[in-house]
């Protein structure tokens, strides 16, 4: 849920990073925080384990400019991947205005990648949102490796609605931009549409 | 308060000043450094006292993590929600509670202030804090449904969107 604040003209929008263990969602933050020049963001926040593992979540703080006088803030939200944490997913999901699904394109994660879209709905739903309907884009990274599933058969498999897709490496930074700029445009859409959820 | 599916959490002028005193107020009144408001999706709502040298941004995500967190634990063992948190450090402490049910207030102070004076100063604040955000909401649903919830982004155009990325 999007936070309009006439007081401070400022609007502030929660993204949400989604996909199985190490499938690059803080690979896609560290990106976009390198890149993104000292005035625009705030300090990157990883609460993980000793072995870098995210633990509770990611958080990138993004303020990219005014859009009709109102400063535009994004907040990136990443969750932990590994199934066993479950309980921190829906924490993080409240309030959220808008989902990337980062999937793992290797072959030998097709099935991780089809387990976690899956409880990202189910974890949606939960909380009274329905992927179909909320501002929602899906990134195909990792596509450098040798050993991927080709991308006719992973947007088949992941992406039947046909919603914005991406492939990308975000070890080098490619198409992670494009990922953010796609969801952010979809989170804007939607409040001029003034049905934003 | 607010559901999931109503639309955007929406703060106008008239409730950010009165928040604003009844914050300041409380900063006075309980002897206490800073004091912030967060919304329980990690959204800074406010801020007073010596906050130059914070990072109030991550102040609230984090904040919201822990009240989102604890009240994960809380559930796990039949309780709602804790209402108080209290985190005790070598100089400065911080007393979290839950106003309004969606709104987490946040005061950190030191030794010239004790938990008692802030236990109970912050509730006498929260009731005031708690009018206020009732207020607020009832103030969104007017507008929403005269159709008067005239976002400030009805009128962007793509320009304007692909301009932020520039
Ligand atoms: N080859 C390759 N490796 C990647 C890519 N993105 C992430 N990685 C690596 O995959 C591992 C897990 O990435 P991480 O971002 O921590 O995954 P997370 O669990 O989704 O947060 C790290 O070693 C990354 O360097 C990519 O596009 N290509
Ligand atoms: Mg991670």
């Amino acid at each position: 849920m999007s936070f309009i604040n006439y007081a401070s003209r400022e609007i502030n929008c929660k993204i949400v990073y989604y996909g199985p263990g190490l499938c690059g969602k803080t690979t896609n933050l560290q990106h976009v925080y390198q890149k993104t020049a000292p005035d625009a963001k705030g300090k990157m926040i990883s609460l993980a384990t000793e072995t870098e593992r995210t633990l509770f979540f990611d958080f990138l703080p993004l303020a990219l400019g005014e859009i009709r006088g109102f400063k535009t803030r994004f907040h990136l939200y990443t969750v932990p991947g590994q199934v066993f944490y479950d309980a921190s997913r829906k924490l993080i999901l409240k309030g959220v205005d808008g989902v990337v699904f980062v999937a793992d394109s290797q072959e030998e994660r097709l099935d991780a990648n089809i387990e976690s879209l899956d409880n990202l709905r189910i974890n949606l739903e939960e909380q009274g949102y329905d992927l179909d309907k909320i501002p929602f884009v899906i990134q195909y990274n990792k596509c450098d490796l040798p050993n991927v599933t080709p991308l006719e058969e992973l947007r088949a498999l992941l992406n039947p609605q046909n919603v914005p897709e991406f492939q990308a490496c975000a070890t080098t930074g490619e198409g992670v931009f494009e990922t953010l700029k796609a969801v952010a445009k979809l989170i804007l859409v939607e409040l001029r549409q003034g049905t934003g959820g | 308060m607010l559901g999931p599916n109503t639309s955007s959490f929406v703060m106008y002028d008239e409730e950010f000043k009165r928040i604003n005193l009844v914050i300041e107020k409380l900063l006075r009144d309980a002897n206490a450094k800073v004091i912030f408001l967060v919304d329980k999706n990690g959204q800074l709502i406010s801020s007073v006292g010596e906050t130059e040298h914070l990072d109030t941004t991550s102040l609230a995500s984090l904040t919201a993590g822990n009240i989102a967190a604890t009240g994960g634990l809380a559930k796990l063992i039949g309780e709602k929600e804790f209402s108080i948190l209290f985190h005790e450090g070598e100089k400065d402490n911080l007393h979290i509670s839950i106003v309004a049910e969606r709104v987490i207030l946040v005061v950190i102070f030191d030794q010239r202030s004790s938990l008692g004076l802030v236990r109970l100063r912050v509730k006498k604040g929260s009731e005031e804090l708690t009018q206020i955000f009732y207020d607020l909401a009832k103030k969104s649903e007017v507008q929403e449904k005269s159709g008067n919830a005239l976002s400030p982004f009805a009128e962007i155009t793509d320009d304007d969107i692909d301009n932020l990325f520039s």
